[in-house]
């Protein structure tokens, strides 16, 4: 019996059905004889039946000269369904994911990627300088153009010149504080309102200046503290849109009016944030920042097995006609599909007893899988425990008297490791999470649970539930770049029965968005001495 | 006025013919009863047995129609113008007796005495 075959891509000939399609179905799905997946297919001896996508769906059969010769052993073969593995349709999709995320890391253009990064940051400096200039320039022009005809101003012009340098310092670490720090996201547009403020800034700045212009540097004015109060008045009117600034980005959307109901298309998570007032493009950054602290961690080999089960479903009964063509009145092909005649009872019957077989064979495996599951995790527990016994902080009087036999925390946690590390593994891989956790960053997980005195079932926490995307390393997340697909302009608000999508390459997010109702709230008193109670032990009623 | 299950109740009762006295609008008889299917009849404290749930008379007004015909504290009434009062909820016994339409009720009460002055008469 070969299990081991690799024999594909040859030509497709007609079907045969019998010992033949047997074999070849066997050679087949041997192929990927290195999933580690063990289940049986019991296959019709009808037709094709792996739903594998780049195949075609014809069998693959084998040259027919060496067939003659094998037949009789292949018909001897009794076990030859519980060797066999499953192709599924992971194979092949899981080499090109691979394929794909490589190829997309080196696809940015890495000056394009660069300017979108900083240019926001180099427009704000500019507007931030040109802000700081402006009211500078308008307090040293006169005396520099006119100085000669300038009159002098005592105190209130000190007073004036310490306002303003107060108010252009805080301006200063206002716009630095809202404006002018490292943006932690791309996102496809410019918000609105920045841009707005922008202009409003660049509007406000322009005005003064032809103000100024008109009047004080024409006329050549005299009044030097009429100028400084223009400065002073200048620098509050940029206070205040600063303010608005602040009011627009910042506190609008503190207040929550939004329900958000984010699910996760590989395996259905759902999650619900309260958002306020904002742009769709933004409400998709926050929630990406939600999703990287809540999702468990997305794994596409939890997701195999129901693949496994659409395929089989797929590739059911198909009717073939035998009476010829008048017969090809009604749909045909998948299992289900019927065509007029005595054939539709057969298949629907056959149908139903196939499916019965479906959900009693999920029933099953999951339960068995459970079980597994479950003795592994026990055998995890008591491994752990075991080891953490054997190890213990020492004292500080005891670390005089003994220097021999002394660990640092790294060596302590190597020399436990060990004893855990069988059952460790073993449980990581029946619940198919080995490729999250490597054996060095188990090891720093044990040093840090050493360090901070704590138990084993403290330590095991972390294996034995997926835990947010967020804490594991950057080359497991799957999702560094994100697509936000949306009916609506990206920049347009929020609004009731919005629907947009994040993609990324192996998964993405459906968002809907609900508002929250108006909420209705009436008081009403109650008098603490109100709260009176009779014991109604037994009744006495007088007639 | 001990009671053996699946046997009939026999007790030593009194007849007690009571005329209803109108006060403003109501009828009253001036008691006041107790018990019933549904209390808590290890309250009750008048009853021999505390399993009895049965109706007692708890209060007798001084001067009342119910005192001059003969009523007493610690009654049992085991019924009412002919209707049954051993095994009803409080809320019935309290709306037979206090029917508008009836103007005098006769009552059949059973105590304590009463079987003792039998036994006394009989020995």
């Amino acid at each position: 019996m070969d299990t081991e075959s690799t024999h594909s891509g040859y030509s497709n000939r007609s079907n045969r059905h019998g010992e033949q399609s047997r074999r070849e179905r066997r050679k087949l799905s041997s192929k990927d004889s290195s999933r580690s997946e063990r289940s049986v297919i019991i296959n019709t001896p009808y037709g094709p039946t792996q739903a594998s996508p780049n195949h075609n769906s014809e069998p693959l059969l084998e040259v027919p000269t060496s067939v003659a010769g094998d037949e009789a052993p292949s018909l001897q073969d009794d076990n030859w369904g519980e060797t066999t593995t499953a192709v599924t349709g992971t194979s092949e999709l899981s080499l090109s994911q691979e394929e794909v995320v490589g190829l997309g890391k080196g696809s940015e253009d890495g000056l394009r990627q660069g300017c979108r990064r900083y240019a926001p940051l180099a427009l704000g400096l500019c507007v931030g300088l040109l802000v700081l200039a402006t009211p500078l320039a308008f307090l040293v022009l006169p005396a520099v153009l006119w100085p000669a005809r300038l009159q002098a101003c005592g105190s209130a012009c000190e007073g004036l010149f310490l306002s303003v340098s107060c108010k252009l310092l805080i301006l200063l670490l206002a716009v630095w504080a809202i404006f002018l720090r490292q943006a932690h996201a791309s996102l496809p547009r410019v918000c609105v309102y920045r841009a707005l403020l922008a202009i409003l800034t660049l509007l406000l700045t322009l005005s003064y200046w032809l103000f100024y212009g008109v009047r004080i540097l024409d006329s050549q004015d005299e009044d030097y503290q009429g100028i400084v109060q223009f400065a002073v008045s200048l620098v509050d009117s940029l206070l205040f849109v600063h303010y608005l600034a602040i009011v627009l980005l910042e506190l609008r959307q503190l207040q929550s009016c939004y329900s958000l109901c984010v699910i996760r298309s590989t395996d259905g998570e759902t999650r619900y944030y309260n958002l306020g007032q904002l742009s769709i493009q933004r409400a998709a950054l926050s929630l990406l920042e939600f999703y990287y602290r809540d999702f468990p961690l997305h794994n596409p080999a939890l997701l195999s097995a129901s693949k496994h089960r659409a395929a089989k479903h797929l590739a059911g009964l198909k009717v073939y006609t035998v009476d010829g063509p008048g017969n090809l009145a009604g749909p045909a092909g998948g299992s289900g599909g019927s065509q007029v005649g005595g054939h539709s009872r057969a298949m629907i019957s056959a149908a139903a007893r196939r499916r019965d077989a479906t959900h009693n064979e999920l029933y099953y495996e999951e339960a068995d899988h459970d079980r597994r599951v479950r003795k592994r995790r026990a055998r995890l527990v008591v491994a752990v425990e075991e080891a953490f016994m054997h190890v213990r902080r020492m004292q500080q009087e005891e670390q005089k008297a003994s220097p021999g036999d002394v660990m640092d925390v790294r060596e302590a946690a190597l020399a436990i490791f060990p004893s855990m590390a069988r059952a460790l593994q073993k449980y990581l891989r029946t619940t198919r999470r080995q490729h999250c956790h490597s054996m060095d960053s188990i090891q720093r997980h044990l040093a840090f649970c050493l360090t901070h005195n704590m138990s084993p079932k403290a330590f095991l926490e972390a294996y034995l539930s997926p835990g947010p995307t967020l804490q594991y390393g950057r080359e497991r997340w799957m999702a560094g770049q994100w697509t936000l697909v949306s009916e609506a302009a990206v920049t347009s608000g929020l609004k009731e029965d919005t629907v947009f999508s994040l993609r990324c390459l192996d998964f993405s997010l459906a968002v809907t968005v609900k508002s929250i109702p108006y909420i209705q709230m009436t008081e009403e008193y109650v008098d603490p001495k109100s709260h009176k109670f009779t014991l109604s032990l037994q009744s006495e009623t007088s007639v | 006025m001990s009671f053996i299950p699946g046997q009939p109740v026999t007790a030593v009762v009194q007849r007690i013919e009571i005329r209803k006295l109108r006060q403003g609008e109501h009828l009253i008889l001036g008691f006041s009863i107790g018990g019933g299917i549904d209390q808590d009849p290890g309250q009750n404290p008048f009853s021999e047995d505390k399993s009895d749930k049965g109706i007692y008379v708890t209060r007798v007004t001084p001067e009342g129609p119910a005192e001059v015909a003969g009523l007493m504290m610690g009654d049992k009434v085991m019924q009412v113008n002919g209707w049954d009062m051993t095994m009803v909820t409080h809320d019935q016994a309290r709306k037979r007796l206090t029917k508008k339409n009836e103007d005098v009720v006769r009552l059949l009460v059973t105590r304590k005495s009463l079987e003792q002055a039998v036994r006394h008469s009989m020995m």
